[in-house]
């Protein structure tokens, strides 16, 4: 364990061409699926938090649940679409990175809307009556509440990404691991544990673990800043 | 403080324009109830186009909800308002409500102006003029949360001139101010009302009342206990209630 955990800080360290490889993947894929996921997720949780219909209670079952969907039953899904005998299969993207950054947004939208509907409905209800006296369009409303609510909703791409970055399960059967073209970090770490390559998959652990905690800590220092002025 | 007249406002043109259209006000047979309860019971009121008016009345009077059905934020459970010859659904856009506690953006001061003047399609170039007319154009890049009470309110005033409203509609806007904030208050709201905006505001300030009101309206168990002109009202209230209410008694 302790010769392993030195190879991995050595792997690390030397800038290994392999092991960066991967980790660029890793983040290239898990952010574009942030971005896409917030470009979707945002506006939909904006439109519910607003918003008052009839059934709106199960809208918001459905939300929730689908924050717990089963990346291995995403990863399926999107499988049997891009698969060449499925609908997409004419699209060539299976095992691309592409149908893993497609998974992956399917993953975390949900996330993203039901965290931000929270976050921008109690947001909402603050504004609502001036809004209102305002005559604001419910576009407008909704502009003007993403905006507002920037920093917090920064906190809930986070969520997203972390969900991303972490997960394993559908970007396997999507992407299927493939070296140099779809291994990702942590496609990797399950594959160099499962062949006892210890020290590649330590290696790859303590980069997930950097990535994820300087994330957060930029995360953090910016809603910090933003408290202090009251932008919070 | 400058006069916001030096921006582009047209005060005596808008004065006619108003004549025309939103005014007067006629409420007939007002009635507002709230899960069963009464608050509001057949309330009638005339307002004449121009000046301010001060409601008054005890807490509970439905002062406050009185203002929110005037400025369409509330549907009455009957009863007729006429603004002018408008539609309810058109008044609310030609209306600016200030609320007791101002709702600000989490925004800069001059984003705050920006944000409205942006939504109602006018100009940036109002900005300074508005902000340096209610005295916060020295703080325009400053956070609108970090003011204090009285600047917040200031810029809520200064947001609400923004829309170039046509009925200035103020809700207790003073309550919870200092003398000082209030009398800053006070003089931006008599310019609107010196500019033609006509002015209606619920206060339990009985010296702001005396200082800005042309008329008040005495609310008293969901209905208009007095109108009288203010010379007269506070002097002379014709009702026991507003007698009761002028002399510090608890009014029942």
């Amino acid at each position: 364990m302790g010769e392993a955990f030195s190879l991995a800080l050595q792997l690390v360290t030397s800038g290994n061409a392999d092991l960066y490889e991967i980790v660029g993947l890793s983040l290239r894929v898990s952010l574009s699926a942030t971005m896409f996921a917030c470009l979707i997720g945002l506006p939909v949780g904006a439109w519910v938090a607003i918003s008052r219909f009839r059934g709106r209670g199960a809208v918001l079952v459905l939300m929730n649940a689908l924050m717990g969907l089963p990346p291995v039953v995403v990863g399926l899904l999107v499988y049997l679409h891009l698969s060449r005998s499925g609908p997409l299969g004419f699209l060539g993207l299976l095992y691309t990175p592409s149908a893993m950054i497609i998974a992956q947004t399917i993953l975390i939208a949900p996330i993203v809307a039901a965290l931000s509907r929270q976050v921008l409905e109690d947001l909402h209800t603050e504004y609502a009556e001036q809004f209102r006296s305002l005559c604001l369009s419910r576009v407008q409303t909704i502009t003007a509440l993403l905006w507002d609510a920037r920093y917090s909703l920064l906190t809930v791409g986070l969520a997203g990404f972390g969900r991303a970055v972490a997960e394993v399960g559908a970007v396997m059967i999507v992407g299927g691991n493939i070296d140099h073209l779809t291994r990702v970090m942590t496609t990797a770490i399950a594959l160099e544990t499962s062949k006892g390559d210890l020290a590649l998959a330590l290696a790859l652990g303590l980069v997930l673990l950097v990535i994820a905690l300087g994330v957060n800590a930029a995360v953090q220092s910016l809603r910090m800043s933003a408290r202090r002025q009251a932008y919070v | 403080m400058s006069s916001i007249d030096t921006v582009g406002f047209a005060p005596q043109a808008r004065l006619a324009q108003r004549e025309a259209n939103l005014l007067p006000l006629r409420v007939r047979g007002l009635e507002l109830s709230c899960d069963g309860t009464p608050i509001l019971r057949g309330l009638d009121l005339d307002l004449a186009p121009h000046g301010c008016t001060a409601i008054m009345g005890p807490n509970g009077a439905g002062k406050s909800l009185l203002l929110k059905i005037l400025h369409g934020l509330i549907a009455p459970t009957s009863g007729r308002i006429e603004w002018g010859n408008q539609s309810p659904a058109q008044v609310t856009k030609r209306q600016a409500l200030v609320f007791q506690k101002p709702v600000l953006l989490r925004r800069s001061v001059a984003a705050n102006i920006d944000f409205v003047l942006k939504a109602r399609g006018k100009p940036r170039q109002s900005r300074d003029a508005l902000l340096d007319h209610v005295g916060l154009l020295h703080k325009a890049r400053h956070p609108a949360r970090r003011l204090s009470g009285g600047e917040a309110q200031r810029l809520a005033l200064a947001r609400a001139l923004a829309t170039e409203p046509e009925v200035l509609l103020l809700d207790e806007a003073t309550a919870s101010l200092d003398p000082a904030s209030a009398q800053a208050i006070e003089a931006i709201v008599r310019d609107a009302c010196a500019s033609g905006i006509r002015v209606i505001c619920v206060t339990h300030d009985i010296g702001q009342a005396k200082r800005l009101a042309d008329d008040v309206v005495f609310l008293h168990g969901g209905c208009v206990a007095e109108h009288s002109p203010a010379c007269d009202f506070f002097p002379e209230p014709q009702s026991s209630a507003a007698r009761d209410y002028l002399n510090g008694r608890l009014v029942f």
